[in-house]
């Protein structure tokens, strides 16, 4: 049998450890998939695989027992999912063109959660739609709200919904509703003085606590979606960490244009003997340091009036490879 | 009064609502895009308007027009040293606009703030004295309105000024009020009789107890809501027959010997609402607040005044987070009289 490995694994195949055997995985970005493309999916299982189906920690699925003699075959089946879910392809009945850039995650978000500040599918699609494919390792991740149920720093980035809460005092009846919800499901950020409230605008990390808590409509969300921009977090052997805050009351278009930079720079940056291409962005930085780095994500960004950017970024985590 | 009825295209119901806001301020049921709970989320309010575009004639408002009446806050007067200042007031007629189960809710409010007692509430009077009603017709029942129950579907006897029901892109107004008929005349397609609608049934049905043996008040079937309430007060504070307030009186912070008086809206739900100087809190479990709340809609406050208080709009079901059901509280209140009864 004469495989070429490196162009199975770029066509999002996986090498197993039965010889002559693959698995398919199927990305599925914002973690949205319609209810076609997953019959397909059991139908591809079936017939190709060995009638299971896994489901990987970015919400995508692998079709596992596939012979690697099918590839091209079940290229052909999937064509129909990759269409449904309009994901950027170069040649129609080949699969998919990279799998460096991994699935976007998101959490429900909005179209689900009541406490979910922004569609995080919507928003993890459009990301999809600018970063795949390409071969660079990078993973991008969507939450709604603080909560952070998708574990966004645990990515490269992480993108945290955030809503500014507004208030109407002559709506407020001082129930404390919002007092007492701040501080026993968020930051206490909240107190009341002559019987309205204050908010600790330092302190108020946008979750939107108050807002859903409110019985009378005083607090309500800004019409502006807000994000925390999270970066540079990631998993793995030498050195775990999670990512830390960079840009707090960021925008949508600052975001995406963040992420597209990112590419470049790791394109100039990275270690050329670097095993399968593949390093972590922040192993890259920290190499070149920080502030490199910030120069050119930064490029051509024009950050709102409120955003809040971090002046220094220090990650923590375990060290494995210097102990 | 006399009545009458009118016509109008909605270039001309636009041009009757321009003209009144010469005169009147307009108060009506608004859609505040993106002002619900959650994200994106909307919900129906009242506020002021300007235009007739503006007014949700469609949708059930969430909050009820009583906040003009009631508001949720407001400064009574400012305390310096030695003087008192009334807070100021718009001069201004107000025209509300409202469906039936609100212009019923309106007779209850009128009780307690008039007719409770000897002295008006001079707060509540000298706004009420500006107001005058609009009657919007309802072509069909909302979710959790159970108003054929509570006898409070229909209108015809209230005092409004005029009526308006939206049909095939016409609307449909009955004039009570005579100081609008040129207005009226001058804007409209045409003359013809108009009744405003009303819905004759429910989905939501609720039967009413004629009397309540007092082992209600001890019953288990409080105990649920123990813990299924989260006592915020929602319920109380979109329910249009809701009068209960607390006061605020306070000094400001540059200089503590000034400052003001504000009444706010109170719920009997929400903690705080039975404390009493030494600590004590009468009605500490969500049960027994829920029971207060169910007795004095439909039982307490009727043997005082002989009707219901609870007009069965149905605000507080559709509003809870927890999906408790007044309408359903009423139908166990009732089971469980019926049940005492047999037994006896």
């Amino acid at each position: 049998m004469d495989i070429n490995v490196k162009k199975l694994k770029k066509n999002a195949f996986r090498v197993s450890k039965v010889r002559g055997e693959t698995a398919s995985r199927i990305r599925m970005p914002g973690g949205y998939v319609d209810a076609e493309s997953l019959k397909r999916i059991a139908e591809v299982a079936d017939k190709y695989g060995n009638g299971s189906i896994f489901l990987t920690n970015r919400q995508g699925v692998e079709i596992p027992g596939i012979k690697i003699s099918d590839m091209d075959a079940v290229n052909k089946e999937i064509q129909l999912i990759i269409d449904n879910e309009g994901t950027n392809q170069e040649k129609r009945d080949t699969g998919y063109a990279a799998s460096g850039t991994r699935n976007v995650v998101a959490c429900p978000g909005k179209r689900l959660c009541p406490y979910g500040n922004y569609d995080t599918t919507e928003f993890a699609r459009k990301m999809e739609k600018q970063i795949f494919p390409n071969n660079l390792h990078f993973k991008v991740a969507f939450t709604g709200c603080s909560n952070d149920c998708a574990k966004v720093r645990m990515n490269d980035f992480g993108i945290m919904g955030m809503t500014e809460p507004q208030y109407d005092s002559d709506r407020c009846v001082t129930c404390e509703a919002c007092v007492k919800g701040c501080k026993s499901k968020s930051v206490d950020a909240l107190k009341v003085v002559n019987g309205k409230i204050v908010r600790n605008t330092e302190k108020c990390i946008g979750c939107g606590v108050c807002i859903t808590v409110c019985p009378t409509r005083a607090w309500t969300r800004s019409k502006e979606k807000y994000y925390r921009l999270v970066l540079l977090g990631r998993t793995g052997k030498k050195n775990p960490r999670m990512a830390e805050d960079f840009i707090k009351w960021v925008d949508e278009d600052s975001i995406l244009k963040i992420v597209k930079n990112a590419y470049s720079y790791v394109e100039r940056y990275i270690d050329p003997n670097a095993p399968d291409g593949k390093e972590h962005i922040g192993y890259i930085v920290d190499r070149t340091g920080f502030e490199e780095f910030y120069k050119w994500i930064m490029e051509g960004v024009t950050l709102g009036p409120k955003a809040e950017v971090a002046k220094t970024m220090y990650w923590g985590g375990k060290h494995y490879d210097h102990e | 009064m006399g009545k009458r009825g009118y016509i109008f295209l909605p270039g001309g119901f636009n041009k009757v609502i321009e003209e009144l806001s010469k005169s009147y301020r307009i108060y009506a049921p608004v859609l505040k895009v993106g002002e619900g709970r959650f994200t994106d989320t909307d919900v129906v309010r009242y506020d002021f308007v300007k235009e007739a575009s503006e007014i949700e004639l469609d949708k059930k408002s969430d909050y009820s027009f009583k906040e003009i009446l009631t508001p949720l806050s407001q400064t009574l007067f400012f305390f310096t040293e030695n003087d008192v200042k009334e807070s100021e007031i718009d001069e201004r007629e107000v025209l509300v606009f409202l469906r039936s189960c609100d212009l019923n809710a309106l007779k209850r409010l009128d009780q307690i703030y008039l007719h409770n007692g000897r002295e008006e509430d001079y707060f509540y009077a000298r706004i009420r004295d500006k107001v005058k009603f609009v009657l919007m017709g309802c072509a069909h029942s909302y979710e959790d309105c159970f108003c054929v129950d509570m006898g409070t579907n229909r209108a015809d006897d209230l005092d409004y000024s005029f009526s308006v029901d939206y049909i095939d892109n016409q609307f449909h107004c009955q004039l009570k009020d005579n100081v609008l008929e040129d207005i009226f005349t001058n804007n409209a397609l045409k003359e013809q009789d108009i009744t405003p609608r009303f819905v004759t049934e429910n989905e939501t049905r609720v039967k009413l107890p004629d009397s309540v043996p007092l082992s209600i008040f001890t019953s288990d079937m409080w105990e649920e809501y123990n813990t299924r309430c989260i006592g915020c007060g929602r319920c109380n504070y979109v329910c249009p027959t809701c009068t209960c307030y607390t006061m605020q009186d306070v000094y400001y912070t540059d200089n503590g010997r000034v400052g003001e008086r504000r009444r706010v809206n109170a719920s009997c739900m929400v903690d705080g609402y039975t404390n009493v100087a030494g600590g004590g809190e009468y009605r500490k479990k969500h049960g027994e607040r829920m029971r207060f709340k169910t007795m004095h809609k439909i039982y307490d406050f009727k043997k005082r005044f002989g009707y219901n208080m609870c007009v069965g709009c149905g605000r507080c079901d559709t509003v809870c987070p927890e999906y408790i059901s007044f309408s359903n509280i009423i139908n166990k209140v009732t089971a469980k009289t019926l049940e005492v009864q047999n037994e006896k």
